[in-house]
């Protein structure tokens, strides 16, 4: 195993575009294992996506296991994954692997529900909230070449926005 | 060798001060690094990190045309800057009520006790002539824990204010 190379913004292939995986094989897995390497290496990464590492195949791991009261699926390696179903939205902190240096605003779902093939090739389906969706928009995003800055909302007028959302979640 | 600059700028707002300033400095070859730029109760506001390898009084020399055809008032400070050094923020507090005299001073002063490092803060008077609201929203480094706030603020404000405390889970992915 070994820590692959994150391609930093500006890098024109960062808005590149991914493509199915179609071959559920060894040098697959033995992909997959870098992938989870190279996101362990970053500090405090809880995803990452394939064209992340400059390979673009549709493939993304998420983990927010490791967070106190953050309901999750335990770590997941997501291949060809769709998001079939939005429902919410929140305003939420992000940042990057490939943009460091730098957190904004972005707006995502509040729940999703997701399709995605596991390294043997089935399908499987997920009902995922929270910060776990907010982690799997973040990384699909990625496998269709955008990143969270293209969806960057104001600090300063999201004021009251939080308040209602917070009153809702007490 | 170049040094960084804060250049400060202010005066009556109007269109094309962020657009005449930084073309001035542009063509005088600065390069430019963090700013905050804002409309405060109808000035235009600056706070520019600029770099520049000419001397101070250069660096004046050029900005003064500009800002004088503007009617802009400005400061110049030599600072000891570096880019890439953000903290980040955990915690967001906001704090909204009635306008009264002291309530930033009681806030932050509680929130500084507890051990709040800010990065940033905003403030805001809305509502209207009669009946001004005064809003503030605060991020910042809960350097001794959210709950050391928490508990801060319950003591510190009274209940005609407000208050929010809520953690910023910054995702990285
Ligand atoms: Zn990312």
């Amino acid at each position: 195993m070994s820590v692959l190379e994150i391609i930093a913004y500006p890098d024109e292939r960062l808005k590149r575009e991914s493509d199915p995986v179609t071959v559920f094989d060894e040098k697959l897995s033995s992909y997959i294992a870098d992938l989870e390497q190279t996101m362990r290496a970053g500090p405090g990464g809880v995803g990452i996506a394939a064209p992340q590492t400059g390979h673009f195949q549709r493939i993304v791991i998420v983990d927010v296991s490791g967070r106190k009261e953050t309901p999750n699926h335990g770590p997941l390696v997501l291949i060809n994954p769709e998001i079939t179903a939005w429902e919410g939205m929140k305003t939420g902190r992000e940042g990057c692997m490939s943009v460091p240096d730098f957190t904004g605003n972005v707006i995502r779902a509040e729940r999703i529900h997701l399709k995605a093939q596991n390294q043997q090739g089935e399908w499987q389906e997920y009902d995922m909230q929270g910060f776990e969706a907010r982690a799997v928009q973040h990384e699909v995003d990625h496998l269709n070449g955008i990143l969270f800055l293209d969806r960057l909302v104001s600090r300063r007028h999201d004021l009251f926005k939080r308040k209602v959302y917070q009153d809702r979640d007490n | 060798m170049s040094h960084w600059y804060m250049l400060t700028v202010i005066g009556k707002d109007r269109r094309g001060i962020v657009a005449g300033l930084t073309h001035a400095l542009f063509e005088a070859g600065c390069h430019l690094g963090e700013a905050t730029m804002m409309r405060l109760g109808g000035n235009f506001t600056i706070m520019l990190m600029v770099e520049t390898e000419a001397r101070k009084k250069a660096l004046e020399d050029m900005i003064e045309p500009v800002t004088e055809s503007m009617d802009l008032s400005w400061h110049l400070d030599q600072i000891e800057g570096h880019l890439h050094q953000h903290h980040l923020p955990d915690v967001c507090i906001t704090v909204s009520g009635a306008d009264r005299p002291g309530i930033v001073a009681q806030v932050t002063g509680a929130l500084a006790e507890a051990g709040l490092e800010i990065t940033d803060l905003e403030s805001d008077v809305a509502g209207s002539e009669d009946q001004p609201v005064y809003i503030m929203q605060i991020e910042g480094v809960a350097t001794e824990g959210i709950e050391a706030l928490r508990s801060a603020l319950n003591v510190a404000t009274v209940s005609t204010i407000d208050v929010t405390v809520t953690p910023i889970d910054t995702l990285i992915g």
